[in-house]
């Protein structure tokens, strides 16, 4: 079934209408047949003894038959034809009945109510018994008659509700109608906007019981459109860091076109090889940020900071050919549970840059920090100005120094990869020169040595 | 033509200097908006190359100092900022014009030469004198309609001298012009080209003002 939230508000308003309607209905039905039930037996036996007074004092003849002695009975509306009264004597001779009384005894018995069966018929019978004068007064109605009674009620109550129940669920259908309008209208709005549109849902004109919905969908807007924007700032980026060693292979690659030169023509071609190497390598660079930007983080698992390391100096061995590299006995047996993608990403990211300024022949050591939760890269390189301390880590920025050629992201992407690992990278000069990168676990379980 | 490039990826320098001198450009290159300050406020070029974003700065910085300080040298702006916005900006900085990259080196060299002679106050590709045509952009020296071949060197020289007929250029001029601030010069490399020159194009072509330099084009 189609969830229609206007179908159901109407059903269940409609039921619950439908159902005190029908429960007040029952209600009455059941109060009105005892209620009637009592009048009409106060009737039957306010008849009786009438009858019975009537005759003991004589005012009524008992020797005709077929004398009406319901006639001589108080007015008691439509239902009088219906009262039916018989007059026997003890010897169980009819002295009289009225005009639609039946000729069949009414009841056998003393003074009291019953019912009995009189051609096919049920009725209720009050006898009086007069053992003085020798006459039994029966007076009866027929049971149809009270459920006629009670059925009229209940008619009267019912078909009221027949005429105003559909009319009830018009101004149901109507109003549910219009107490949706604003989704609907929000629906629509939603549905013609085109993809680029992320301007909010204006919350003035939503009614109350919207509003959640309405402000949720303005912050996933406002989320949505703050991932774009980051993304084309990115992108944007990204176009324009292309371009140079585009522009930079092109033109060797004139060169080696133009020229008769070999030894010009030798150069421009590696050139343009070591241009291909370091653009690839920006490309790669861009995809890493790229992913971490986009990726949740990995599922942790349990790294050896030491093995990792390895892996790491392995790796960016090309950026620093001639440096040494100590890596710290206190780190081997470190665990680490982090992503493994992410702490790579770090550990080769920090190594390389390291690798990179410092000068042939120096040394790059990873080691402990003061704080158990701290690993640390020392590098023999020149440091970096105070001032551009802060920016280290922003894309693409490479200082004024032009010291290497690096492609700017590495920190960057360092700095990215150790949040996903629960940690803070932090940038410093050493005592002595050089770089620090710290690289700070905020959570201590996810850095222990294993035991 | 000498020329200044302020670029600070370094193989698109290199391949500016390398292509540039190809095309019959004097090069000199720096790399950040400080040492082009130094530069263009030491030396004269005929033009500038000048990319927009260096390490130390903006290079639309560089050339709002620049035409502050009263110097017209043209200058070309060199930059991965390719929208219609930042191409506006650059000219109403001061640029004479702008070229995204990547570019073609020739077409680089072309408008080089353009806003150079445009610098120089000449709307004409070629230059003349009397029986004498220059042609910069095919490397090409006519005389009385016939064909001169002359060395880079010498052309350089003799295009220097055509720029501004009458105008006297001092050796050390002359030698910076041949060699931008790298080569190296020898003690008497300019009286040997204008030698050869004067032995191509006649010898009252170029005349030597004693004490000067050299000039085409003296009152006589």
């Amino acid at each position: 079934m189609r969830s229609s939230l206007r179908s159901r508000l109407f059903s269940a308003l409609l039921l619950a209408t439908g159902a005190v309607w029908l429960t007040a209905a029952l209600w009455i039905d059941l109060g009105a047949r005892a209620e009637v039930e009592q009048v009409l037996d106060n009737r039957l036996q306010d008849a009786a003894h009438m009858v019975g007074s009537l005759i003991s004092s004589g005012r009524l003849p008992t020797d005709g038959l077929n004398r009406n002695p319901a006639a001589l009975l108080p007015d008691a509306g439509p239902y009088m034809h219906q009262l039916s009264c018989q007059i026997w004597s003890f010897d169980d001779r009819l002295l009289a009945r009225s005009g639609g009384a039946p000729e069949t005894r009414f009841a056998n018995g003393g003074t009291g109510f019953s019912e009995q069966e009189i051609n096919g018929e049920m009725w209720r019978v009050y006898a009086l018994e007069d053992p003085a004068n020798g006459f039994r007064v029966l007076v009866g109605d027929r049971l149809s008659l009270r459920e006629g009674l009670v059925t009229d009620l209940i008619k009267g109550l019912l078909w009221p509700a027949v005429v105003i129940l559909p009319a009830l669920g018009a101004i149901l259908w109507v109003s549910v109608g219009r107490g949706l309008a604003p989704l609907r209208r929000i629906a629509g709005d939603l549905s013609r906007r085109d993809g680029e549109d992320m301007s909010q849902i204006e919350a003035a004109s939503v009614p109350r019981e919207i509003r959640p919905l309405t402000t949720a969908l303005n912050g996933l807007f406002a989320k949505v459109e703050a991932a774009r924007r980051h993304e084309r700032e990115i992108t944007a980026f990204a176009a324009h860091e292309l371009r140079t060693p585009l522009a930079g292979l092109k033109t060797q690659a004139q060169i080696a076109l133009m020229s008769e030169d070999r030894d010009v023509r030798g150069n421009a071609l590696r050139q343009i090889l070591r241009s291909v190497d370091r653009t690839g390598r920006l490309v790669s660079q861009l995809l890493a940020l790229a992913r971490l930007d986009s990726a949740p983080p990995a599922r942790k698992e349990d790294v050896e900071i030491g093995a990792a390391l390895d892996e790491a100096v392995e790796f960016s061995r090309m950026a620093g050919p001639d440096v040494a590299v100590e890596i710290g006995s206190d780190l081997r047996g470190v665990i680490a549970r982090v992503p493994r993608e992410a702490l790579d990403l770090v550990l080769r990211n920090l190594t390389e840059n390291a690798f990179a300024h410092t000068p042939p022949g120096g040394t790059i050591r990873w080691r402990r920090g003061a704080a158990e939760t701290t690993i640390e890269l020392w590098d023999e390189g020149p440091g970096v100005p105070e001032t551009d301390l802060p920016f280290l880590t922003r894309r693409f920025f490479r200082g004024a120094a032009l010291s290497t050629p690096g492609s700017g992201l590495g920190l960057t992407i360092a700095e990215a990869a150790a949040a996903q690992c629960g940690a803070s990278l932090t940038l410093a000069n050493g005592p002595r020169g050089g770089l620090i990168a710290s690289v700070v676990f905020e959570d201590e379980s996810s850095l222990e040595v294993a035991t | 033509m000498r020329i200044l490039v302020v670029e600070d990826d370094a193989i698109l320098l290199d391949g500016l200097r390398v292509g540039l001198e190809l095309a019959g450009l004097t090069i000199d290159a720096v790399s950040t908006c400080a040492d082009a300050a130094v530069a263009l406020s030491t030396s004269a070029f005929d033009a500038v190359v000048l990319d927009r974003m260096l390490p130390d700065g903006s290079g639309l910085d560089v050339l709002r100092r620049v035409r502050r300080s009263g110097d017209r040298t043209p200058i070309i702006l060199l930059t991965a900022l390719n929208e219609t916005a930042n191409r506006i900006e650059g000219l109403d900085a001061g640029g004479d014009d702008y070229l995204g990259k990547p570019f073609d080196l020739e077409e680089l060299a072309a408008r080089l030469r353009s806003i150079a002679r445009r610098g120089a106050g000449r709307a004409s590709a070629t230059m003349e004198w009397r029986d004498l045509v220059v042609d910069p952009a095919a490397r090409l020296v006519l005389l009385r309609g016939d064909r001169v071949d002359v060395s880079r060197r010498e052309f350089a020289i003799l295009t220097a001298l055509m720029e501004r007929p009458g105008t006297i250029r001092s050796r050390a001029d002359l030698e910076e012009r041949l060699y931008g601030w790298d080569g190296e010069v020898e003690s008497n490399a300019v009286e040997v080209h204008i030698h050869h020159l004067r032995a191509k194009l006649g010898r009252r072509t170029i005349e030597t003002v004693r004490g000067l330099g050299y000039r085409i084009g003296g009152e006589r």
